[in-house]
């Protein structure tokens, strides 16, 4: 068994934006696979989480599977980060929250332009959708955000070395971002 | 021989009836503000302009300057309770950075990057508003209003038409158009009116010229507010 911190990533309602984002440190990524051994993340299509060191949570919570699996890595994850606009403020889903759900659910299943078969999808294997976009820290406590739509690669960089070094995370002006 | 306060331990000169605030842009130096802009009475009501004199804290675009005060503006207690004011207007209204024309030549983003804000830490509101472009020129979306009441103040003050105003009282406040309708195109607004170029936000947007200048290439991204100052110092560049 290695001691090398474990982490943990997923992306609840977000749109992969930040993992894109990740993979954007481009060699570095070698320097953290060095220092960090990987869980369930996308990348590693491990689908269970195990006990973790650090949890990256990508986007927003928009319906019950998100808030199952936020409260899984809030269980099993130290230390837990928003990592992102969507996880930190809900973000462009949570633009929805100015309409009601059954709204949303019409204009994009029923009367919205160039549908086909119109019904708003009701198989039980489909999670059931919140009425409104929540941030992460509205459902689970959180240690730590990284804003930014994504947050540059470079914040991630700075973001993950300071908190594997135990040290505050402060952020150079041209890395912190809400956009 | 001019008078002098100190800020943060440097010396600003200031002349009888500046406000620390006016001393302090005088000198070249930077207290954050939204509500606040030289050109019209001091307002007093975002309160992120706010100093601690004397362990007292007032703000600064209000509080009279005088001889051998020691005022406090860069200090890790003042930056704290300015961020927590500053998320308490984010999560009153809906501030979708990602999705706002206004992002990177925003005032309030850029004071709360100044204030090394990273999250609105309060539960949002997420409250129902409404956009406006009745109007051939501009937008108004009121989701970004954090009532500085800029606009209010230019309109009655230089333009002289009294087109906005600020109605309702407590959380039910909000910005009031005067027109028969209520919609800004069918108010005396013009394109050319001092209220037109006043906000802090991205509430009053010119329209067609959203993205001329892109994301990433905008005036805060490039450095910071304490720097280059208030946006509308820049509009010609950025708008």
């Amino acid at each position: 068994m290695s001691d090398k911190p474990r982490i943990a990533t997923v992306s609840l309602c977000g749109c992969f934006g930040c993992h894109m984002s990740l993979l954007d440190i481009d060699e570095r990524i070698l320097d953290l696979v060095g220092l960090v051994t990987f869980d369930r993340t996308p990348l590693t299509d491990i689908k269970r989480l195990g006990d973790c060191d650090l949890g990256l949570i990508e986007g927003g919570v928009a319906n019950a599977e998100n808030v199952e699996v936020l409260r899984e890595f809030r269980r099993r994850c130290k230390v837990l980060v928003a990592f992102g606009a969507c996880a930190v403020n809900g973000g462009v889903p949570a633009m929805r929250n100015q309409f009601r759900l059954a709204d949303c659910l019409r204009e994009s299943y029923c009367d919205g332009i160039g549908v086909h078969n119109p019904g708003i999808p009701n198989d039980p294997e489909i999670p059931l959708l919140l009425n409104q976009v929540h941030p992460v820290h509205e459902v689970v406590e959180i240690d730590h955000f990284l804003p930014g739509c994504p947050p540059s690669a470079d914040a991630i960089w700075t973001f993950l070395n300071e908190l594997l070094e135990g040290k505050p995370i402060r952020l150079p002006y041209d890395q912190l971002h809400y956009d | 021989m001019s008078k002098t306060f100190r800020l943060d331990g440097r010396e600003i000169p200031f002349e009888a009836g500046q406000t620390i605030m006016d001393a302090v842009l005088a000198a070249g130096g930077y207290i954050p503000h939204l509500c606040h802009n030289p050109e019209f009475a001091p307002h007093g009501s975002c309160r992120v302009c706010l100093v601690a004199i004397g362990g007292r804290q007032v703000s600064a675009c209000t509080a009279p300057a005088s001889e051998g005060l020691e005022v406090e503006s860069d200090s890790e207690a003042i930056q704290a309770t300015r961020r927590a004011i500053l998320q308490m207007l984010f999560v009153e209204g809906n501030h979708v950075c990602p999705a706002c024309e206004k992002s990177g030549a925003c005032q309030l983003q850029a004071v709360a990057y100044y204030t090394g804000m990273l999250a609105p830490h309060f539960t949002h509101f997420f409250p129902h508003r409404s956009v406006d472009a009745s109007h051939p020129d501009f937008i108004i979306d009121f989701n970004r209003c954090i009532l500085c009441e800029l606009c209010v103040r230019a309109s009655r003050d230089q333009d002289g038409k009294r087109v906005f105003a600020i109605s309702g009282r407590g959380l039910d406040s909000h910005l009031a158009i005067d027109s028969p309708s209520g919609r800004l195109g069918d108010s005396s607004f013009a394109a050319g009116d001092k209220a037109a170029h006043v906000c802090p936000t991205g509430a009053i947007l010119p329209k067609h010229r959203g993205y001329e200048t892109p994301i990433g290439a905008r005036l805060y991204d490039r450095e910071p507010i304490s720097v280059v100052g208030d946006v509308r110092a820049h509009e010609e560049e950025v708008a």
